[in-house]
């Protein structure tokens, strides 16, 4: 059975403004949209249509966080995943992110052990943390190929051509398969998820997991002491036309 | 003491600027003995470079036929078995650093702080997350070997003037064949490049198409500057990827940042936050860029992007 592993990270909706805790012990969550990290939804999409085109047998969405965190699965399985696994750690908000990356990495090597996937797709990075790590981290666990950022994804037998947004444009990789994925922007659009998905979603397998349960090591080894505001930038002046702005830039001398 | 080694960016020919600021965020712990390793198919002129950096103590080269294109899976065995002696490792948070540190994190068993805007101690990081709408404070455990990733915006590159001895070193690691690069399209411009540029002239979707989007080029040219786009234009198709500026595009720090047609998305700002000076032109005059411009121009942009060429020109 081919199968594709794709992570699935709870995380504030990317439209929400975060507003900080005044202890500056974290962001306030309470009441707080939460939704699928957007770049694993490109993921999850990417593993539906190379499942569609004969490319894989089965799509895996798989979490790791609170209980919560089933809300999203059920989101994925609603998209069109097949299944879906859930790596339970501690209750309570922030959850998702006391998971380090090389936790998380490692808790996936575990899944991948079990499920022998041919691909694990994961968002580039979390519009929570952005730290863009747990896959490159589990690739060199895994001690497969990585392509990361990626925007194109063309399958052909045991191989992978990938596609990857880089800082001089566009770079282009054949990875042997299995390998692991990192989504970037411009790979796809998600697809919506339509109320009667909804209804068959529910009746979909969804496999919750203690933490404990999977062996692994998993302790923190770094502690954030401080959430602060970043520093505001001041609201400089309007200027009437090009010429006043011409001159404006002349008399700092930027032009 | 601190031992720092820094992976050297480069594209076998030329040092990539971003080094150089890693040199200086590596600076700011008093005392570090700071180590710069090049890997390359042919080292010498990169390292030649990287040994003429202020505050570099010891350059290392690794001179292999498999490191003639940067594969994360190929460069980083060879960068843990060079990292074993030292307590921090660091490379730009650049597409090259996002994609390789973590595999060396991964091979060390280590931490890694992504997007260093500074260091406070040994142990002690400052960096931001949510698109940069919060900046957190991390302590890394005692004891503990450290991965970063350097946000090259936060810091000025190092100053030349150093003559750092160099010497090769042969990594003992065993290289994978099942990653291989096929091509990149480096996309020539006679432009300055977009993260080290002065002046930067940016687009968004208001340039409704990419003809419209020359009009950046036009302006660009008048002033020496790189050429930016919003992410809205970059998925409309008007600018290629690379010219991408915001959270997850370039995080850029130019001394003159003009948007024009740019609403101002909160992951846009995160992008330009650094920028010295901020030009925002734009019809709507409550687009928020013009919240964080020192100098706003309401207007058309097809009228106004003219008639700023013939002015400056």
């Amino acid at each position: 059975m081919k199968r594709i592993l794709v992570g699935i990270k709870r995380v504030v909706d990317y439209a929400v403004r975060i507003r900080l805790k005044a202890d500056g012990s974290g962001i306030i969550t309470d009441g707080v949209k939460m939704s699928i990290n957007p770049f694993d939804e490109i993921a999850l999409e990417e593993a539906l249509r190379i499942r569609e085109r004969g490319g894989a047998d089965e799509v895996i969405a798989v979490s790791i966080g609170s209980n919560d965190a089933q809300q999203q699965l059920r989101t994925a399985l609603a998209m069109g995943a097949d299944r879906a696994i859930l790596v339970e750690t501690a209750a309570g908000a922030g959850a998702e992110s006391a998971v380090e990356p090389l936790a998380a990495a490692t808790i996936l090597l575990k899944l991948v052990e079990r499920e022998q996937p041919l691909l694990v797709i994961l968002g580039k990075q979390a519009i929570d943390d952005d730290n863009s790590q747990t896959g490159q981290i589990l690739a060199a666990l895994w001690d497969r190929p990585q392509a990361t950022f990626a925007s194109k994804v063309e399958l052909s037998g045991d191989s992978a051509r990938v596609t990857r947004e880089v800082d001089a444009g566009l770079e282009t990789l054949e990875v042997d398969l299995p390998a692991v994925l990192t989504t970037d922007l411009r790979l796809n659009e998600p697809r919506y998820v339509k109320l009667p998905d909804i209804m068959k979603a529910k009746k979909k397998p969804l496999e919750v997991l203690p933490l404990a349960a999977l062996g692994v090591a998993t302790a923190a080894k770094t502690k954030v002491v401080r959430f602060e505001p970043p520093p505001q930038r001041q609201k400089g002046v309007m200027v009437k036309n090009a010429a006043e702005l011409v001159a404006a830039l002349h008399a700092k001398g930027l032009v | 003491m601190s031992r720092i080694l820094i992976i050297a960016e480069h594209d076998g020919a030329h040092l990539n600027p971003g080094t150089a600021k890693c040199v200086t965020c590596a600076a700011a712990l008093s005392g570090a003995a700071v180590t710069l390793a090049v890997l390359a198919k042919d080292p010498t002129a990169v390292a030649a470079q990287a040994a003429a950096l202020a505050g570099v103590a010891q350059v290392l080269t690794v001179a292999n036929p498999a490191n003639e294109h940067p594969l994360a899976a190929v460069l980083a065995p060879q960068i843990a078995a060079l990292a074993k002696d030292f307590s921090h490792v660091l490379g730009p948070a650049t597409t090259f650093g996002k994609d390789l540190m973590p595999r060396v994190a991964g091979l060390l068993g280590a931490p890694q702080i992504s997007e260093i805007m500074a260091i406070e101690s040994a142990t002690r990081f400052r960096r931001p997350v949510y698109a940069g709408n919060a900046i957190i404070t991390v302590d890394v455990n005692p004891g503990v070997q450290i991965v970063g990733t350097v946000r090259t915006a936060s810091f000025v590159a190092a100053a030349s003037g150093g003559n750092a001895p160099i010497a090769a070193a042969t990594p003992a690691a065993t290289l994978p064949t099942h990653t291989r690069f096929v091509s990149v399209s480096a996309a020539s411009s006679d432009r300055p490049d977009l993260q080290t540029a002065r002046r930067v002239v940016s687009g968004g979707r208001a340039l409704a198409s990419a003809e419209g989007f020359k009009l950046m080029y036009a302006l660009a040219d008048k002033l020496g500057a790189a050429v930016g786009a919003s992410r809205a234009a970059v998925d409309a198709g008007y600018a290629p990827n690379e010219l991408q500026v915001g959270q997850t595009g370039k995080i850029i720090a130019p001394e003159l940042y003009i948007a024009i047609g740019i609403s101002g998305a909160i992951q846009h700002l995160t992008g330009i936050k650094d920028a010295r000076t901020i030009v925002a032109i734009n019809k709507d005059a409550e687009a928020p860029i013009f919240e964080v411009a020192d100098y706003g121009l309401v207007g058309d942009l097809f009228e106004i992007v003219p008639e700023l060429g013939k002015l400056l020109g």
